[in-house]
């Protein structure tokens, strides 16, 4: 895939599903109640239970390396700011526009929206690329 | 790091990449043991960073709090089998717009003394 500037990487299109912040939260350690309890999160002011925000980073990490072929080595930076709150069953799209391509490094602009609304913003990527 | 954790944290975020789940597909790409996904640095690192999250000195009101935005810079890959211990310290306090920010570095090395990440992990709280 061309890794030119101003060029788009693949979107990375993914629905979590109900039970999904009860996963992350195993899988993390964060086992914060706005992400687990729906009761608690409304409690709060929530809309609802709400996904990890490190969740949302961990799939613009996805794409990002999917972009340069997978090797997860390739990652080297990512930066990105939580706006907004993430919910479970409603598709999230992570897309990202190639903003520096020299030899064997390419910055990636990214972010992750749902529903309109875009809970990852001003997200900066940094790849080395293999060879 | 063990082999399952690695797996549960990949199916947790959906990655589906055999280098975090075959061990034979990860010795082929040159790993010594299943790799962990970069973001998995939030699994051996955030224990540390919530400490000084909870640490009563700095008196940060959880109710308020948001995390506002983080940053990894990744160094060596994390194997099944490596153990890596994390530090961290109060990068910058500051206050902005009715909000107050709390900004924590850690510093996470493997058993070799390698630096596997280096997070920023920045907390906001309305003050307003």
């Amino acid at each position: 895939m061309a890794l030119d500037v101003g060029s788009s990487i693949p979107e990375l299109r993914v629905t979590p599903d109900k039970y999904l912040p009860h996963r992350y939260a195993g899988a993390s350690g964060d086992f914060n109640p706005i992400h687990i309890d729906t009761e608690f999160a409304k409690a709060v002011g929530l809309p609802s239970n709400i996904l990890h925000g490190l969740y949302g980073m961990a799939l613009v990490a996805r794409a990002a390396v999917a972009a340069v072929e997978g090797d997860p080595r390739s990652l080297k930076r990512l930066s990105v700011h939580f706006r907004g709150m993430g919910l479970p069953e409603q598709e999230i799209t992570v897309t990202g526009t190639v903003t520096e391509a020299s030899a064997g490094r390419v910055v990636l602009a990214m972010e992750a929206e749902q529903a309109g609304n875009r809970i990852i913003r001003n997200a900066e990527a940094e790849l080395a690329l293999a060879g | 790091m063990g082999r399952e954790k690695i797996r549960e944290y990949a199916a947790a975020v959906g990655e589906t990449n055999p280098l975090h789940l075959d061990l034979d597909a990860a010795k082929a790409a040159g790993y010594a043991d299943l790799v962990a996904p970069p973001m998995f640095a939030v699994v051996y690192s955030a224990g540390s960073v919530a400490a000084g999250v909870l640490d009563p000195e700095l008196g940060i009101d959880l109710a308020r709090m948001l995390h506002g935005s983080q940053e990894f810079v990744w160094g060596e890959p994390v194997c099944s089998g490596d153990a890596v211990t994390t530090t961290t310290t109060v990068a910058d306090l500051y206050e902005r717009a009715g909000m107050e920010f709390y900004v924590f570095e850690s510093v996470s090395l493997n058993q070799d003394g390698q630096e596997t990440v280096r997070g920023t992990w920045t907390n906001i709280v309305r003050t307003g």
